[in-house]
């Protein structure tokens, strides 16, 4: 596929269940070799979403575009070329490893060799255990082995590390990086910031169905305008008054040692550690806390985050 | 048809892994050919019209292997497939539902078919097992006995909202259909009433039409049962075909 040619590309999908809009209008685009993230609360219509695209479900409305076919029309040429890791899926409990990778091996016209698949997902020992005798992480790499079994064009992951403890978490975020190393264009949903913030190049945010923001978690950041507070501890005898009328500077307070100088702009730091090393203060432990993108999902979803956000 | 002979050759390996499958489906039919075999032999006896008890209950046990993988094994294995998320996960590749369902079929049928072959085998090496009808016909009968019940079992999996309602609903009609047919008790040991009653028990005509092709019967001679089964196999996939859902 030309370079130019976008992965996927949705406009106003939409898709209710009953009464409930689960997706509601939604435009976007996904550029081959890109790693594009969808985060949002639960019930955010995330995982609508990405089965609309996989063609595991008709949307009620809008216009798909995956791989340049129609899931809703071309769902069965477009599985061929596409890998797919879902939320709720399981494999016979009494199935071995082996047994899954050559069976969904012999499903597609064009199928990778899975020993070296097993290899590299880190499984070749656990090549004879069956299915129910894995842990949750072994899980997840098998079937993150048979997303890449027919050496898909485009991988779809959702919500990969859901329930997975932090090492485990950590190891898929570079078993999906060594995806995209190889080509391949990678559409994740999640549910934790610090993973999109990790992997994605553009992070989708939906809440109820809508797009609340579409862009790089840097730039999302970077727009959300929020304070970065600077801290460190300083002798008693230390008053902050004098910070305050530094140029971005919104609040310089002290509590005991501790002093805490909140404001904005990227040479607030600078500023704040050049007025203290010429007045001849001495600080110790500063450190500073930035905005990250929990601060972007909590500030976008706060009218529901709190309540309704998940139902 | 591509991926269904390696789908069902796993699928039998894992059916074989399941020691409850392959215990109703292998071992029960020769444990009671056995235990019956041991207390009463095949003496030829008016009783069962000149023929030994064996020559009379190996035909009736061949039903009751029938009615355990149509009600029980295919019911659940389908349902616990589709309500563990195996169904979804095998939606998400190129490969046709209908192979999916296809091959289910097979696997059962060569389990149902290797059931009852060990079955004749050791009947016939240990109780001298006589054999007087036609073997196409009854291996026609056999093919039309089983679909009929897998289409019982895949309607039960279509309705059965869980793997544990289709189990309990599967065994609520196996065992009546076990005792009352003449599957594992004979026919001519129930009182009137109970024949009665038999009558209206699908595997009872599963029963009479296997224990007439093997003395040699012909097939006209069971329209009845014929008729029965192939209503219950147009009833079976019917339904099952509007009401089954992938997950």
């Amino acid at each position: 596929m030309p370079p130019t040619t976008p992965a996927i590309e949705v406009k106003s999908l939409a898709k209710s269940y009953g009464r409930l809009k689960a997706v509601d209008g939604v435009s976007f685009s996904v550029g081959a070799g890109e790693i594009f993230g969808m985060v949002g609360p639960n019930g955010a219509g995330k995982t609508t979403t990405i089965e609309c695209l996989e063609g595991m479900r008709f949307p009620d409305a809008g216009e798909l575009r995956v791989l340049g076919l129609d899931p809703r029309k071309d769902g069965h040429e477009l599985r061929e070329r596409i890998g797919v890791q879902l939320q709720q899926s399981s494999l016979p409990d009494d199935m071995k490893v082996w047994e899954a990778l050559d069976l969904f091996a012999s499903y597609y016209r064009k199928p990778a060799a899975w020993k070296p698949l097993l290899e590299r997902l880190e499984i070749s020992d656990k090549k004879n255990a069956r299915f129910s005798k894995l842990s949750g992480g072994q899980k997840q790499r098998l079937f993150i082995a048979l997303a890449l079994v027919n050496d898909p064009e485009l991988v779809f992951l959702d919500e990969l590390t859901t329930g997975l403890d932090p090492h485990a978490r950590r190891s898929m975020w570079d078993l999906v990086r060594a995806i995209r190393e190889r080509g391949k264009t990678v559409f994740l949903t999640t549910h934790y910031m610090e993973e999109a913030e990790h992997l994605c190049d553009r992070v989708l945010v939906i809440d109820h169905g809508r797009i609340v923001a579409l862009d790089s978690p840097a730039n999302l950041v970077r727009g959300l305008k929020s304070e970065i507070q600077i801290l460190f501890t300083a002798e008693t005898g230390f008053d902050p008054a004098p910070l305050r009328s530094l140029p971005g500077v919104t609040r310089a307070e002290k509590n005991g040692e501790k002093v805490i100088v909140a404001g904005q702009g990227d040479r607030l730091i600078v500023v704040v550690v050049n007025a203290l090393d010429a007045a001849g203060v001495h600080f110790r432990d500063l450190r500073t806390e930035q905005p990250d993108l929990d601060d972007v999902f909590l500030a976008l979803t706060a009218e529901t985050g709190l309540d309704g956000g998940s139902r | 048809m591509k991926g269904f002979w390696k789908l069902a050759w796993v699928e039998i390996k894992i059916y074989l892994r399941q020691p409850e499958a392959a215990f109703f489906t292998l071992v029960f039919p020769m444990l009671l050919l056995f235990l019956f075999g041991s207390i009463y032999g095949n003496k030829p006896s008016p009783f069962f019209g000149g023929r030994g008890m064996v020559d009379v209950s190996t035909p009736a046990y061949l039903a009751m292997i029938i009615g355990s993988t149509g009600l029980m094994s295919i019911a659940i294995t389908v349902s616990s497939h589709r309500e563990k998320g195996v169904l979804r996960r095998y939606r998400a590749t190129p490969l046709r539902p209908a192979t999916v369902l296809a091959s289910q079929v097979i696997v059962h049928f060569l389990m149902t078919l290797f059931g009852g072959i060990l079955l004749i085998a050791s009947a016939r090496l240990v109780y001298g097992l006589r054999f007087e009808g036609r073997s196409l016909d009854v291996l026609l009968g056999f093919t039309l006995s089983t679909l009929s019940f897998f289409a019982v079992g895949f309607l039960l999996a279509s309705v059965a909202k869980t793997a544990r309602a289709a189990n309990i609903l599967g065994m609520v009609l196996y065992f009546p259909n076990l005792f009352l047919s003449g599957a594992t008790i004979p026919k001519q040991t129930f009182p009137q009433a109970v024949k009665a009653v038999s009558k209206f028990i699908p595997l009872t005509h599963v029963v009479d039409l296997l224990q007439g092709l093997w003395i040699g019967d012909s097939l006209g001679k069971h329209l009845l049962e014929i008729g029965v089964l192939a209503g219950l196999l147009v009833v079976g996939v019917a339904v099952s075909a509007m009401a089954f859902r992938w997950e």
